[in-house]
């Protein structure tokens, strides 16, 4: 499936156009339909190369986007038609991974490069800056560094 | 290759013979660029400036070659010669001129010749006009480059072949995809390759820096020409495909997230990091292995994304030319490219003299919390490609990693970045004053703040993240503002001074505010597109129509209009606003029976910074036997802005590289000033 090749994207690319907007799968309710159209970009359709069924107008996803707004309309929340998808299809319908243990390094790792840089930035440019501060000019650099202020005065 | 059989065929000999030396051409690229390694690398053990030349001239001649090559290959495509395998399944004989020329890089085999192209370009350039450069150093960067070219004309020759000729030439070829068949398209690999590739002199910098043990403020100043204009390449050529997308596959996105775009986003980060980072050592010699390890990253990102995009191991909503027997020659490639430039740094790097000290509160410091920030995003992005690669090798389990992940990743560390961008250029060099430059930016701040309230009041629904963004946006902008007030001395100085301060700036700074502001504007369109753009569709017969937003969207006739090589169904569409006529749109739907495929030609309404789009769908019946077709209808605010930030910021890296400084003669002067003890600022 994920070789579908050449053809297979091109297809797929022409076929999608902005299916969810096709007034004939709308829910009556607004309030219902703006709930499902929220989740829409959240599921894959999987047997497209990469679109969310929000976007893609493969018969799959048009599947999809009729299940979502059952469930929707049927009363259950937005973790409720998560899950079930999730079940039905797996995990792979979520084109957001789950808060999983086993997904953990994909969500912990962005934010973890920058706490640790940032404290290893500070932290040890603090202890170097302030030995930095300690060093005393020599009277020679003094004696340049007063010349050149004073020409810059000038 | 089936040479002979094709010499046989009737009058058009001589056009085979053009293919021909074309075939030939490239070999022969592929010895001289062995031969560019070989005489540079004698010419550097010996030190002898006749290798060193001869090794400068086997380089030009190589791109020479290369150039025959591709000429040849666009010669059998503007002739619509079948027998070139390459162009039967490429082109067309009734496809307009622009796209059988851009068919030349439409396909996998032409495409790699762009890059090989690009690659003994750059090669040629540094080795024929940089003279500036020591004759060491600039041996092992023509010999460095001279490797690359051999593995990549390799591949070429022998695995990828444009030129490859078929027994039974096809009376008509296969054409382009359709989708291709697009301006914004057609320059769009130009672009992107001279940034992808541009990347490659930055990696045969930093070889050379290593080998040559040297990387000071005057090799910054070398790299820099070379990875601004990569950079800015890379920044329209992925600024071009992104507005492909938007208008050619018909739904309004303009950003999937999706593995091929990602392979050309991960470059790009790493090479404005490094833009930073080399800033860094130009100016204050620190930080020499950061930027070395940088300048190694970004072609090695270029490589990975020339592997990603062309093996398939990816499921993309446009990879092209998958082949994944190929992609293990790619990724063998990848492997001792980025093998010796890192086994070399991991070697050498630790030798680098360490730089100037500075404390964290200065401009060196705002320039390592971006490229920080710049390299988490950047694993970011690498780790969303990948993690459904690995985590299925490792579980069995399949995952997807889609837009929303980024938006929780990428889109909250980019506001860091965001939120100390405007500072950073406030401090000055070594130890800053950061409450002095918070003090400086209070009406940024109040403004940015401002904005943000405002549009979270004005729009329902509501969208705090949108809200955020775009806060976000105006304090880069406003930050500009201020940065260019500060070193004008605007309010501080007389007005004589003032101008005199504004006409000394150098373009060097012009091109950070350009780039810095295209970034807010940038921000600006994308979040407030996001958020609030309006869709609308229904199925109109003649005469109807739909609202969307503040406009009315009648869909007034339908006729036929047929192309060269399509026929097509084009909806003429009036559209209002309050009664009053707004623009008469076209959108198209295209039938291409060469490619037996169907696609949608959006109309946009330029409605100043928003765009009106409209899309002609299928037809459908419709009320009391009429005919009807479904017409979808977007209001696109700011959308604009979504593309000209960055050529905006494009643009700054253009002016930067048009500073004086960074001309060729200028490196000469700069290495003599570092041989000179200068006092610290």
């Amino acid at each position: 499936m994920k070789r579908l090749g050449l053809l297979g994207w091109l297809l797929v690319a022409v076929l999608s156009m902005g299916a969810a907007a096709d007034p004939s799968e709308r829910l009556a309710d607004p309030v219902l339909e703006a709930r499902a159209k929220a989740l829409f970009p959240e599921i894959r359709c999987m047997v497209c190369q990469n679109e969310s069924i929000d976007d893609s107008q493969a018969d799959l996803a048009a599947d999809l986007r009729k299940i979502v707004r059952e469930e929707v309309a049927a009363g259950r929340s937005d973790t409720e038609v998560r899950t079930y998808l999730v079940q039905r299809y797996g995990e792979y319908v979520m084109l957001k991974p789950a808060f999983s243990l086993t997904n953990a390094a994909l969500w912990v790792t962005p934010f973890a490069i920058v706490f640790l840089g940032l404290f290893a930035f500070f932290g040890l440019k603090r202890s170097s800056s302030a030995q930095d501060q300690e060093t005393s000019l020599t009277a020679a650099e003094q004696a340049l560094l007063t010349k050149l202020q004073a020409s810059e005065a000038e | 290759m089936a040479r002979r059989c094709r010499l046989g065929i009737g009058n058009r000999g001589d056009q085979g013979m053009i293919v021909e030396i074309g075939a030939f051409c490239l070999i022969l690229s592929l010895i001289l660029s062995a031969a560019q390694v070989g005489l540079s690398v004698i010419g550097r053990i010996r030190r002898s400036a006749v290798f060193y030349g001869a090794g400068e001239g086997a380089a030009g001649a190589a791109f020479l070659m290369v150039m025959i090559a591709f000429a040849a290959l666009m010669y059998a495509f503007v002739t619509s010669d079948f027998s070139v395998a390459n162009v039967a399944a490429n082109s067309h004989s009734a496809k307009p001129m622009l796209y059988k020329i851009a068919g030349v890089w439409g396909s996998h085999e032409g495409s790699m010749l762009l890059w090989c192209l690009a690659l003994t370009g750059f090669g040629a350039i540094v080795a024929l006009m940089a003279r500036g450069l020591p004759g060491a150093m600039k041996s092992v960067v023509v010999a460095s480059q001279g490797s690359l070219g051999v593995l990549f004309l390799a591949y070429t020759v022998f695995a990828s072949n444009p030129f490859v000729r078929l027994l039974q030439p096809p009376v008509e070829g296969r054409s382009l995809n359709p989708l291709l068949q697009d301006p914004a398209l057609a320059f769009h690999p130009p672009f992107l390759y001279g940034g992808y590739v541009g990347f490659s002199i930055v990696f045969s910098f930093a070889i050379a820096a290593l080998v040559e043990g040297r990387v000071d403020a005057a090799w910054a100043r070398w790299v820099r020409p070379w990875s601004l204009a990569a950079w800015s390449l890379l920044t329209v050529g992925i600024t071009l495909g992104a507005f492909w997308a938007y208008y050619e596959l018909g739904w309004g996105g303009w950003w999937f997230w999706d593995p091929v775009e990602n392979a050309s986003f991960m470059p790009w980060l790493i090479g404005t990091a490094l833009l930073h980072s080399a800033v860094v050592t130009e100016k204050r010699g620190a930080l020499p292995g950061w930027t070395v390890f940088l300048a190694l990253g970004a072609f090695t990102f270029s490589m990975l994304g020339a592997f990603l995009v062309r093996s398939g191991v990816l499921t993309s909503v446009h990879a092209f030319a998958v082949d994944p027997k190929r992609g293990i020659l790619l990724l063998t490639i990848l492997g001792i490219a980025a093998g010796t430039g890192f086994g070399l740094f991991a070697w050498r790097a630790p030798k680098l003299a360490p730089g100037g000290l500075f404390a964290p509160i200065s401009r060196e410091g705002a320039l390592v919390i971006n490229n920080l920030v710049l390299s988490a995003a950047t694993v970011t992005v690498l780790l969303g490609t990948l993690y459904p690669l690995i985590k299925e090798a490792l579980t069995g389990q399949s995952l997807s990693v889609g837009t929303p992940y980024f938006n929780l990743t990428f889109a909250p560390l980019m506001g860091l970045a965001f939120l100390v961008l405007p500072v950073g250029p406030l401090l000055s060099w070594k130890r800053g004053d950061g409450l002095g430059a918070l003090q400086r930016l209070w009406a940024a701040a109040g403004v940015a703040v401002a904005i943000a309230l405002t549009v979270l009041w004005v729009q329902k629904p509501t969208h705090v993240a949108a809200a955020v963004g775009m806060g976000l946006g105006v304090w880069l902008i406003v930050g500009v503002f201020v940065e260019i007030a500060e070193r004008i001395h605007l309010g501080r100085a007389s007005p004589a001074e003032v101008r005199r301060r504004l006409g000394g700036l150098p373009r060097g700074a012009w091109g950070m505010s350009l780039a810095h502001a295209g970034l807010g504007v940038f921000a600006l369109g994308a979040c407030f597109e996001t958020a609030w753009k309006i869709e609308a569709a229904q199925a109109l017969s003649l005469n109807q129509s739909i609202t969307v937003g503040a406009y009315q969207v009648q869909l007034s006739d339908v006729v036929a209009a047929n192309g060269a090589n399509y026929i097509a169904e084009r909806g003429l569409v009036t559209v209002t606003k309050n009664g009053k006529p707004v623009c008469d749109a076209k959108p198209e739907r295209r039938f291409y029976p060469a490619n037996n495929q169907t696609t949608s030609e959006v109309a946009l309404c330029l409605e100043g910074l928003d765009d009106v789009y409209l899309v002609m769908g299928e037809r459908r019946a419709g009320t009391e036997g009429q005919p009807a077709w479904l017409v979808r209808a977007y209001w696109n605010p700011l959308a604009r802005l979504i593309f000209l930030g960055p050529l905006l910021m494009a643009l700054g890296g253009a002016v930067s590289l048009s500073d004086r400084r960074l001309r060729f003669a200028a490196p000469r002067r700069a290495a003599e000033a570092v041989a000179v003890p200068v006092p610290a600022e």
